[in-house]
């Protein structure tokens, strides 16, 4: 089978659909177009190695949900659950993302160009060489990467159509107790959870944000210079447990 | 159609249901296949325990009387559900609503619809009653006091039509393609913790009201206590019910704005309340003193249409997904992105409404 491949995926149940990616994978194809995508869930999902994907059109919920290596690019807005569980890879959103983006993610990276909903990088976490990350172009919605245990979030509010709104919802990072979020600019401290504080960036952490912010910027064709024209504070665990005493007090 | 015994006692499972609305703000008439192909886009949200739609601006010749939708479990069910009306109004036209066999559809209940007007000799008992109390009362009548008979629309110039099967089956079995509308709602149902039975599929209607709801509603027990101190009483065994008569009642009753009854249904939380400038502090705190029973606990985003307009609201933690998109003079509300697509693949603006926000869109005069 050639390399490169295009699926059509006009009027095809998804279930027929996710079947012909993987046939294609198996057949050897390594960067595969998806065409007229349009609600068809669970794409690229637990799938594994070293390949790319470009969609066209709005995929359905739970995309690259347990994958494991490709490179996704999805040309539209994308809905909720995307990066579900992934364990490696990166997706590249040029558009915005619904709920709960990157849940429990363990590993690789998610960009969005835009805005996202709620709860987006929720119970994120990281195990040695795994850290996950997510970049924000624009607003986060509430309980942005609540109980996260690990990786790294990078807000940057620029890309919104939400004006008014603040950066980041409510109850940011509520009961983390690991990893650390970066937001460009300030949060209203009333955003922030419970015990959390926001902070300045010392050198180390200016280092993995220019990091990121170089590829982030890169991948959608964005101006890292002016993304990095600016303060940023970080949003960390202020205990291992913040729980720990919730039901029997020390 | 009826209930199932001992419903209460059924196993809860995964929620997951889908809404669609659409809206034509200078009353272009949509075609019903729009709602039609947006719902099936989302036919895994649900099960097949129910589907529905509402439509406006559907019955134009006889839009200045009151359209109501009945579904009968026997031909006696329908002639006591008759004898009431008769005995409240004047019967302009009564018809089958128009259906086609369908085979996924099994033992549907008898579709009546009625033109009505009150009785310009009304019996003792409604003589002090507006108008629109009058109807309230005659459709709470028969939900409550007619065995096997339920009125599930009873609004002018809009319709409700539901029932259980995926929504595009109930499409299908009442023919809703020969339908135009300048609004839509539809809903894909997956019931969660009340049977699937008809009279439990959404929408849920009265007056002009119609809602379809993804979530649940927590506060339902307490919503529905409040409602029977105002003589709405729940009969549907479902609590998306409620809804359909608190906005009847906060509305229309009390005078309440869409916006204002919103923050009853989601009100800013306490701490927010405690920033905000002294006079809207004020009025958040009676309104939530008020109307704390009004409040709709756990997780919703729902679409609410009336005949000046449709708007989506979701809970104020977010629990279920809403998207908004204009096209030129059409605003499309669904719980996918891609639902909206299927029908309307170039969109001038998407966006997630914010939690406890409603995005309301009036018709123009």
């Amino acid at each position: 089978m050639a390399k490169k491949i295009t699926l059509d995926a006009s009027g095809i149940y998804y279930r027929q659909f996710n079947e012909q990616i993987r046939e294609a994978v198996a057949a050897g194809a390594t960067d595969i177009v998806l065409t007229n995508v349009n609600s068809q869930r669970y794409l690229v999902g637990a799938i594994e190695g070293d390949l790319n994907f470009e969609i066209q059109g709005v995929p359905g919920q739970d995309m690259c949900s347990f994958m494991r290596g490709p490179k996704v690019r999805v040309k539209a807005n994308a809905q909720d659950g995307v990066g579900n569980t992934m364990d490696d890879g990166t997706v590249i959103i040029e558009g915005l993302a619904g709920d709960v983006v990157g849940y429990a993610m363990r590993g690789g990276k998610i960009f969005i160009k835009g805005d996202v909903g709620y709860r987006v990088g929720i119970h994120m976490k990281a195990y040695m060489e795994k850290l996950p990350t997510i970049v924000i172009g624009g607003k986060a919605g509430d309980f942005l990467g609540e109980y996260m245990a690990g990786g790294i979030i990078l807000l940057l509010g620029m890309f919104s159509d939400k004006p008014s709104e603040p950066i980041a919802g409510r109850s940011l990072g509520t009961g983390m107790h690991g990893g650390v979020i970066y937001v460009r600019g300030e949060v209203p401290k009333e955003q922030i959870g419970p015990g959390l504080t926001a902070q300045p960036l010392d050198e180390s952490d200016k280092l993995v944000v220019q990091g990121i912010v170089k590829e982030y910027a890169k991948e959608l064709g964005l101006d890292a210079k002016a993304i990095l024209a600016s303060d940023f504070v970080k949003i960390k665990p202020f205990s291992h447990r913040p729980y720990g005493n919730l039901y029997v007090p020390a | 159609m009826k209930a199932p015994e001992r419903y209460y006692d059924f196993q809860k499972d995964i929620s997951g249901c889908g809404v669609f609305g659409v809206i034509h703000k200078t009353r272009g008439l949509i075609p019903g296949d729009i709602p039609i192909r947006a719902m099936t886009c989302m036919h895994d949200r649900g099960n097949g325990l129910g589907g529905g739609f509402a439509a406006y601006g559907i019955y134009p010749e006889l839009a200045d009387k009151y359209a109501f939708h009945l579904m009968c479990d026997t031909q006696a069910a329908l002639d006591s559900a008759e004898e009431v009306l008769k005995y409240y109004f004047t019967v302009h036209l009564a018809e089958p609503i128009p259906t086609r066999k369908v085979l996924a559809i099994k033992n549907p209940p008898i579709v009546t619809r009625y033109f009505l007007t009150p009785k310009k000799d009304r019996p003792q008992e409604g003589r002090d009653l507006g108008e629109q109390d009058y109807v309230v009362s005659a459709v709470m009548h028969i939900n409550h006091k007619v065995h096997g008979a339920f009125v599930f629309s009873s609004g002018k110039n809009m319709g409700a039509f539901k029932g259980v099967g995926f929504p595009e089956e109930i499409a299908d079995f009442f023919r809703l393609e020969d339908y135009s509308a300048y609004i839509w709602t539809g809903h894909n149902r997956f019931p969660t913790n009340t049977p699937g039975w008809w009279g439990g599929a959404h929408p849920f209607t009265l007056l002009d009201w119609s809602i379809v709801h993804n979530g649940e509603i927590s506060s339902y027990g307490i919503n529905r206590r409040y409602l029977c101190e105002h003589d709405y009483l729940c009969t549907l065994m479902t609590d998306t019910e409620v809804v359909a008569y608190l906005l009847d009642m906060l509305i229309r009753k009390h005078g309440l704005s869409k916006e204002m009854a919103c923050k009853v249904f989601a009100p800013p939380f306490w701490d927010e309340i405690e920033r905000m400038p002294k006079q809207e502090k004020e009025a958040y705190t009676a309104l939530r003193m008020v109307y704390g029973q009004a409040l709709l606990n756990g997780p919703f985003a729902i679409l609410v249409a009336d005949n000046t307009g449709l708007f989506g609201l979701n809970d104020r933690i977010k629990l279920r997904p809403l998207v908004v998109a204009e096209k030129d003079d059409m605003v499309f509300m669904s719980s996918e992105e891609s639902s909206i697509r299927e029908v309307q693949p170039e969109l001038d603006r998407v966006w997630m409404p914010k939690a406890g926000e409603p995005v309301i869109v009036h018709l123009e005069a």
